[in-house]
């Protein structure tokens, strides 16, 4: 099929999702010509199922984590899959919190089974199912997830070779610290195509009601 | 090495049961030098056929990620080409064409296209000749990358003469590239795409038809379309199985469309139809460096957008016009904010799928950038391709897996 799709491809794909899905999908966004769909993490397995068998999406380009704080359930997991046959791509997103197992989808995308260790890794969300759920990337005995936004950009410990014990030795950091240039301004001028809320925009609000 | 039971017993120990199970545990890795880099492999071997493979990688993570969530997009692009450092440009290309996405520049100059993909080009060629050449390395011939890393030198000579650095290019911008080539600089491009299949033939000379490499790459890591799919496969390791997929046909960005190519497809899927698949791409790569040269020369103009909400003014500008000093200043601290959302934007890198998933919240920095790497979801399926292979193998199927351990660890 041609390329890239047309929004209202999109949107016909969309709605044709979520109403036939029976409560697989909760919602649908066509946004930057991409489709993302939201769906209850429980019954993301059988989700992913009906999209790749009835909807020709047959493979898992990628499975990440996505951090908000300052929401309940803070993390977003991210499947994005991609039809070969009708060339598209279809994003599906779940939420979840540090507690609540998401389960796995490795029974039907056998490739995330290192990306949902990754996610792990990375958030610490947890896979139900999972075969071998390990770190990944970090070091051997790493504590903490690192990319959640509540862990700092230095990290807690730091290495060294110690001369005097002959070997690696792991310190609290003590020889960085940590430099955050924020040059955000808190005025309109930087922005494209969207007007940001502004500091003190919420008193215009205020003074309307 | 560790065996599990004891080997036969020494004279005089006849005491000791002697053990018909050859069950062993090796590192390979992580200073192995067919390892690709700093990959450790804990493998599982009964005599010297591979039972398991469990890779162990993370020893090159940087927190690449974490990394670009405190910075404006701007000071983010050079992270991108220390991922795949063998070709810098390709990665930088998947970033800026998300945040372009983002912030709807949908139009780059047309010259700032061809240059892009110019350069994606001499990336794909920097890819495949160090892996085609390393993976007859690793099997044992040790000619081939010297005649292949010369080639590469040249080539990294024309990334120093279009951004001043061999490696790490930091050339791409968003809305097109930071400074225009010089006639000259195409005009010798062009000649080395005129000399380069005959050092191609060469090469292929040295390998294609050459015995022992045939007999440790044909039918060794034999991947079934199904499979490719399943394990989130893309780029060659698709193509090698016959499955035709490429994103600059499939899914065109940049002015790929306009540019005649042919993609290269295998049929057995194993190594050696992979490594001919890559010494195809490499001519095809040649012909499209070619077009783009004689456009190039054809199309002079801008090879950056108009528009100094995303792209800083040149320096001439700047001494005369207080509107000019105004934008070079809020681009250079502040940058430009990105709307709310998030994108997936891919290219055909040279070892498949690039993408880059980009969540932005409205500020001047990303929220989260996921980065896909192409040989991730490829060194997962080292443990199914190499089982039932004999320990040799191991080495044949990681390198034409296509491994580099600066994206896959990120």
């Amino acid at each position: 099929m041609s390329w890239p799709a047309t929004r209202s491809e999109l949107e016909a794909l969309g709605q044709e999702l979520v109403a036939n899905g029976a409560g697989l999908f909760g919602g649908y966004e066509v946004a930057f010509g991409e489709l993302s769909l939201t769906a209850p993490a429980g019954r993301i397995v059988e989700a992913l199922t009906v999209l790749r068998d009835t909807h020709g999406f047959q493979q898992l380009t990628e499975l990440c984590g996505v951090d908000y704080p300052e929401r309940e359930r803070r993390f977003d997991v991210v499947y994005q899959l991609l039809s070969f046959t009708k060339n598209r791509r279809i994003r599906v997103k779940v939420q979840t919190d540090e507690d609540t197992p998401v389960p796995s989808v490795t029974g039907v995308f056998p490739n995330a089974d290192w990306s949902e260790r990754e996610t792990f890794d990375m958030y610490g969300v947890f896979f139900d199912g999972h075969p071998d759920l390990r770190r990944i990337l970090t070091d051997y005995g790493f504590h903490g997830h690192p990319l959640r936004k509540d862990f700092p950009m230095t990290g807690y410990v730091e290495v060294r070779y110690d001369d005097e014990l002959k070997r690696v030795v792991y310190e609290p950091v003590k020889s960085v610290e940590w430099r955050n240039w924020d040059f955000l301004s808190p005025w309109e001028g930087m922005e494209r195509g969207f007007s940001p809320v502004l500091p003190g925009d919420e008193k215009g609000e205020e003074a309307k009601s | 090495m560790t065996g599990q039971t004891a080997p036969a017993a020494p004279d005089g120990a006849e005491h000791l049961p002697e053990t018909q199970v050859r069950k062993f545990n090796i590192n390979f890795g992580p200073q192995h030098p067919a390892a690709h880099g700093v990959l450790r492999l804990v493998l599982e071997l009964d005599g010297e056929v591979v039972e398991r493979v469990d890779p162990h990688i993370g020893l090159l993570h940087r927190g690449t990620e974490k990394l670009m969530e405190a910075r404006p997009y701007a000071q983010t692009i050079p992270y991108m080409d220390r991922l795949d450092y063998v070709a810098p440009m390709n990665q930088e290309h998947a970033y800026v064409l998300a945040i372009e996405k983002l912030l709807g520049l949908e139009e780059v100059p047309v010259r700032a296209q061809l240059i892009r993909v110019l350069y994606s080009e001499i990336g794909r060629i920097l890819n495949h000749l160090l892996n085609v050449t390393t993976q007859a390395m690793d099997v044992g011939a040790l000619t081939p990358p010297l005649w292949g890393f010369e080639e590469r030198e040249k080539l990294m000579v024309f990334y120093e003469r279009a951004s001043g650095a061999r490696l790490h290019a930091n050339y791409f911008r968003v809305g097109g590239v930071r400074q225009d080539l010089p006639p000259e600089l195409v005009q010798d491009i062009s000649d080395w795409c005129d000399a380069f299949p005959g050092v191609l033939d060469d090469i292929e000379g040295l390998i294609t038809d050459n015995r022992i490499f045939k007999q440790r790459n044909v039918d060794i890591g034999v991947v079934s379309k199904d499979e490719a799919i399943a394990w989130g496969f893309s780029g060659v390791m698709v193509r090698g199985s016959g499955i035709p997929w490429d994103l600059r046909r499939s899914q065109p960005y940049e002015c790929y469309n306009e540019l005649e190519f042919d993609i290269p497809l295998g049929v057995n899927g194993d190594c050696y139809d992979r490594y001919l698949c890559r010494m195809q791409e490499m001519r095809e790569s040649t012909k499209i460096m070619k077009q783009c040269c004689e456009r190039l020369m054809k199309t002079p103009g801008l090879v950056l957008v108009d528009d100094h909400k995303v792209s800083p003014p040149r320096r001439g500008e700047m001494k005369r016009s207080m509107e000019a000093l105004i934008h070079h200043f809020k681009l250079y601290t502040e940058g430009y904010r990105t709307p709310p959302g998030d994108v997936y934007a891919a290219v055909e890198a040279p070892k498949g799928e690039f993408g880059v998933y980009l969540v932005s919240d409205g500020t001047n920095r990303p929220y989260r950038c996921k980065i896909r790497a192409p040989g991730y979801p490829h060194l997962q399926a080292m443990d199914w391709m190499n089982r039932g292979h004999m320990l040799a193998d191991v080495s044949a199927i990681l390198g034409s897996l296509d491994i580099v351990f600066g994206e896959i660890d990120r």
